[in-house]
């Protein structure tokens, strides 16, 4: 059956003729099949999200159909690359709600600078902007020589990036601003080399930091941390797996260990939400307490 | 016909806009409203809490995985996108479309292809095109896609556009989309004996 292409603009979804119940059906084999063939499980990722960037990469590929997709997947290991960096929304930024990490400098550092050792886990670090802004604040607080820092995405793709340390520089702008705006005493300038092809940042940041892949859905905790990060990341996942991937964070804390969610994202509805109290409403900063 | 989702998309000048449809709004109104209006992406909690002073529904700001529940309305956090699914709305931080976060065109279409014809679409002022597409998707589905009529808009581009695309659409005043949503929402025998 021939399917009518949109002609403006990517599809952000099937034809209006594609049956609904049928689309989930394909869309959940083909899940289902990348999962089994490659490891890759997003069977309990967020359904609306899921299905615009699927139905991105079949007007990419210039398919017509989900089943089409997964054939091409499944088949070719370069396509389900191109798939794989869609479907893990790596959009992130330096500074990124800059309230959050005043926050973090002046009522999470204090905590952390209670022990003579911290350990923090960056979980879907992307490529790496979050490492580099809390390693920033870190270092200006005296407390980064104490600290490893563990920083880990599902995608190697960003891991590669995060290690090299490179940002657009056509964001610098942005991201002075925010790190003014989240408390930043010095210039912004003093971290960063500006290069023809980025910012490179200084690599004594990152002294410290582990890069590794690590998968939420499949890989089990690999250490006790006192703090971790996990930002903007569950939002692409269920309820049920958002739960699951609670309870690898629960184990993953030592008592009175922090846990920092996105800005809308909380642990309200999810079965650990009485193990923590809230260090910090509205940026949804908790402390491990049971 | 019974509606199950309204969903607002707005930019320059929306917030007055957005005064006067959500303050006409009777407290026995019982559809979902998710309101899309651009902003500033560190713009914060200040629309929630303004638009909260218009009427006695629940205006929510929307975390992930929010349930929606009949009679709230739910405002589109800055610099994220909503997501539409039967029963919740997800967000997403995926690249803005259009320049947009939130873009209005992705909530929509979202909301179409979940509830289908279960949609009321409505487009605003506004200074650029974003919602076109997405109020196409609601008529394409079978919903209902109304525009604001654009001589009364503060900003007529997006009304405009809008009609464009859906030239089918209804054009009504500020006061006139009001009076639909609170018609929509009232029960068929309750609408016989009112005045
Ligand atoms: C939107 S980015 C968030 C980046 C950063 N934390 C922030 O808030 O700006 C989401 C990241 O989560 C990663 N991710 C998605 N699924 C994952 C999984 N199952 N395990 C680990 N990381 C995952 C993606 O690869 C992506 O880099």
């Amino acid at each position: 059956m021939a399917l009518p292409l949109s002609d403006s603009g990517p599809l952000e979804g099937p034809p209006v003729s594609y049956d609904p119940d049928l689309e989930r059906i394909e869309i959940e084999l083909l899940l289902e099949g990348v999962y089994r063939h490659y490891g890759f499980d997003f069977r309990s990722y967020a359904y609306a999200s899921i299905r615009r960037r699927l139905w991105k990469r079949v007007e990419a590929e210039g398919l017509r159909s989900i089943s089409e997709l997964q054939a091409l997947a499944l088949h070719d290991a370069t396509a389900m690359d191109r798939l794989l960096l869609d479907l893990s929304i790596s959009v992130t930024a330096m500074f990124r709600d800059p309230d959050f990490y005043r926050v973090f400098r002046q009522e999470v550092v204090p905590l952390l600078r209670t022990y003579p050792f911290i350990r923090i886990w960056h979980a879907g670090c992307s490529t790496g902007e979050e490492v580099y802004s809390a390693a920033i604040v870190l270092e200006e607080e005296g407390l980064l020589d104490r600290a490893r820092i563990y920083a880990t995405d599902i995608n190697d793709r960003v891991l590669k990036q995060a290690k090299a340390g490179i940002f657009p520089l056509n964001r610098m702008q942005e991201y002075t601003e925010n790190y003014i705006n989240a408390g930043g005493q010095r210039s912004f300038s003093e971290y960063y080399t500006a290069m023809y092809d980025g910012a490179l940042f200084s690599p004594s940041l990152t002294r410290n930091t582990v890069f590794s892949q690590h998968n939420l859905v499949t890989d089990r905790s690999f250490s006790e941390f006192h703090m971790v990060f996990c930002r903007n990341v569950l939002i692409y996942f269920d309820r049920a797996l958002q739960d699951r991937v609670h309870a690898l964070f629960y184990d993953s804390l030592v008592m009175l260990g922090i846990l920092a969610l996105g800005s809308k994202e909380s642990l309200r509805f999810s079965q650990y939400e009485d193990c923590y109290e809230m260090l910090h409403v509205k940026e949804r900063i908790y402390r491990k307490v049971r | 016909m019974t509606y199950e989702i309204a969903v607002i998309g707005t930019s320059w000048g929306g917030l007055a806009a957005l005064h006067q449809i959500l303050g006409a709004l009777p407290s026995s109104f019982r559809l979902p409203v998710v309101v899309v209006q651009h902003r500033h992406k560190d713009s914060g909690q200040f629309l929630p809490r303004v638009l909260q002073d218009d009427t006695s529904l629940c205006v929510c700001d929307v975390e992930d995985k929010t349930p929606i529940v009949s009679g709230n309305i739910y405002i589109a956090p800055a610099n994220y996108h909503v997501l539409i699914e039967r029963g919740h709305l997800s967000l997403s931080t995926d690249e803005p479309v259009a320049f947009s976060r939130p873009s209005i065109d992705v909530t929509f279409i979202s909301a179409a292809d979940a509830y289908r014809k279960g949609v009321v679409g409505i487009v605003l002022t506004g200074a650029n095109s974003d919602g076109a597409r997405g109020l196409k998707r609601v008529s394409d589905r079978g919903g209902l896609a109304i525009v604001q009529r654009p001589e009364t808009a503060e900003s007529s581009i997006m009304p405009a556009a809008a009609l464009r695309q859906v030239p089918g659409a209804r054009v009504l005043t500020l006061a006139e989309i009001a009076d639909v949503l609170a018609a929509l929402t009232v029960a068929p025998a309750q609408r016989r004996t009112g005045t």
